[in-house]
């Protein structure tokens, strides 16, 4: 069979805002390198306190020092890298899980169906700052437990779309068709539905992302979830509040990086949208 | 012109529809969709089911392909095949015989197909379901001469493209492609060219009297066009209102209808008067 090579990037030019796209995926890409170049070098340690209490910014360090003298630019790196894990773990809990209950929701139908939406409903009516603050006291204060936390508190976003997609869908002659033709119920659902669902979901992703890391940010804004010494960005803020007009880049430096990494995702997500419309 | 076709030899009977009945019951009052319907299908054997719309006759077609939605119907009688009552059976013994033993191909090619997958995967599906033991080349070459042998140009190329690719009339032969790729012994045709124009229609029904003719699979065809059943079947079911009001070879019933509703049928289809 021939097939014909072409570039991987090659999709880009095909979708309806490829410029969006492309500004999108040029941030985020910034935001991983910070992250990536922080995994294997940064300026100090993040942790590591100094006398230069308080310094602006440098050559010796580029965002300045916090309260304590660590260097910023240090612990930016540090902390984009724990937001970002939280938010794609999140992601991949509160995605995983809430695809498969939709899916198998909305196949099946009836009393099971009723049940299921309805324990959905009840959690998505309780708030995530609260979901979070129960699960934090009762098994204690991590980034682990807090992506846990905010993974099932997403659940019901992705269950809702999910779900309202495959009964859609389950009724149309493909799908039909795939089961006439002896495919189970397993084949059914993950094999001929699962890909047609792609265009909502891949929306839901991006803005489900987004919608992380803004809560992660804002439960260790808090001070649930990363602890001191250790760094996360919303954390990171909430430490340099009273010595803001004294070292600003103390508070916009990780400011900046979390805007930086919604609005990756949100302009990718945009980018995207009018493509993912029109798929069936 | 039908005369040649009414000729054809019986075999063994292979599916026996004893007294379907089946109703709804989603409303305060249940709804009769099919009553004491009977039916006997030989190997080999075209059997045309017709009836205006709402008559019960692709409700029928959906029971013998195990496609009765679980809920809210009820159903009794007997529809056996190879020893087995597939009203009633268990799922996995109704897969076990869907799209191998048995195939449907529906009225709508255009989303009758995934919009996702290549069409090759989809030809190829019923083979990768029934018969793990053949390999990807094995099913492969057996998509590519299912696909040739139903007329598809350049199966090669077809192989690799999506249904929006392609036309109309070339789907519902991507679909009979895969309904007919496990050599099923029996092809339901519900209403299979109601969606194409003429010209493609006539070459569907040369299609399925190749099928049947090469590969002795029994077929029921669903319509309401008469012309094309007439065309195309040896025996003809009439239905009206989920009930058989008239059954025999497509010459008895043609030339000497007996029910009045089959009559006022017949003279429905339009003369053409040049």
């Amino acid at each position: 069979m021939e097939k014909k090579r072409t570039s991987p990037l090659a999709f880009i030019d095909r979708l309806p805002n490829p410029g969006l796209f492309r500004m999108g995926a040029l941030i985020t890409l910034a935001v991983v390198l910070l992250v990536v170049v922080g995994l294997v070098w940064m300026p100090y340690e993040p942790t590591a306190m100094s006398p230069d209490r308080m310094q602006g910014i440098s050559a010796a360090h580029l965002l300045g020092t916090d309260k304590m003298g660590r260097d910023i630019l240090s612990r930016v790196m540090y902390g984009s890298r724990v937001t970002l894990m939280v938010a794609l773990g999140t992601m991949a809990i509160g995605a995983g899980l809430g695809v498969l209950i939709g899916a198998f929701a909305g196949f099946y139908g009836g009393v099971l169906d009723e049940i299921v939406m309805r324990v959905m409903d009840g959690l998505f009516a309780f708030p995530n700052v609260l979901l979070a603050l129960v699960f934090v006291s009762i098994f204690g204060s991590s980034t682990t437990h807090v992506m846990w936390a905010l993974g099932i508190a997403f659940i019901p976003s992705f269950t809702r779309v999910v779900r309202s997609e495959y009964v859609r869908i389950k009724h149309l002659d493909y799908v039909k068709n795939a089961r006439l033709q002896g495919a189970s119920n397993a084949r059914v659902i993950f094999v001929h539905m699962l890909p047609n669902v792609r265009g909502v979901l891949l929306s839901n992703l991006m803005i489900g992302f987004n919608n992380a890391v803004l809560a992660e940010a804002g439960l260790s804004f808090l001070g649930i979830g990363s602890q001191p010494p250790f760094a996360s960005l919303g954390q990171m803020i909430s430490e340099a509040q009273e010595i803001f007009f004294t070292v600003p880049s103390a508070v916009l430096g990780p400011g900046i990086v979390i805007v930086l990494m919604v609005l990756g995702f949100s302009l990718m997500g945009e980018g995207l949208r009018p493509a993912t419309k029109g798929l069936d | 012109m039908a005369a040649a076709m009414t000729t054809a030899p019986l075999g063994e009977p292979i599916l026996e529809i004893r007294d379907l009945h089946l109703e709804f019951h989603d409303h305060d009052r249940p709804e009769v969709a099919v009553a004491d319907f009977d039916l006997t299908l030989h190997r080999g054997e075209i059997v045309g089911i017709v009836g205006e719309s709402g008559s019960g006759k692709s409700m029928t077609a959906h029971a013998i392909a195990g496609l009765l939605s679980r809920h809210a119907l009820e159903r009794s009688g007997q529809i056996l095949f190879d020893g087995h009552d597939l009203l009633h059976c268990d799922r996995s013994t109704l897969r076990h015989y869907q799209g191998d033993e048995i195939s449907i191909i529906f009225q709508e090619p255009m989303t009758s197909l995934d919009p996702l997958q290549r069409i090759g995967m989809q030809v190829e599906e019923a083979l990768r379901i029934h018969h793990k033991e053949l390999s990807a080349g094995e099913r492969r070459a057996a998509a590519l001469s299912a696909m040739d042998a139903v007329g598809l140009p350049d199966p090669q190329q077809v192989y690799g493209m999506f249904p929006h690719e392609l036309s109309g009339g070339m789907r519902q032969r991507v679909m009979i492609a895969a309904a007919t790729i496990s050599k099923p012994q029996i092809l339901i045709a519900d209403e299979p060219t109601t969606a194409l124009d003429v010209t493609i229609q006539a070459q569907i029904i040369a299609l399925l009297r190749k099928i049947n003719a090469e590969d002795g699979t029994a077929i029921i065809f669903i319509s309401h066009d008469l012309s094309l059943v007439r065309q195309l079947c040896h025996r003809v079911v009439v239905m009206r209102q989920g009930e058989i009001v008239e059954t025999g070879t497509a010459d008895e019933v043609f030339e000497n209808p007996q029910h009045s509703y089959t009559r006022m049928l017949i003279d429905a289809i339009p003369k053409v008067v040049l």
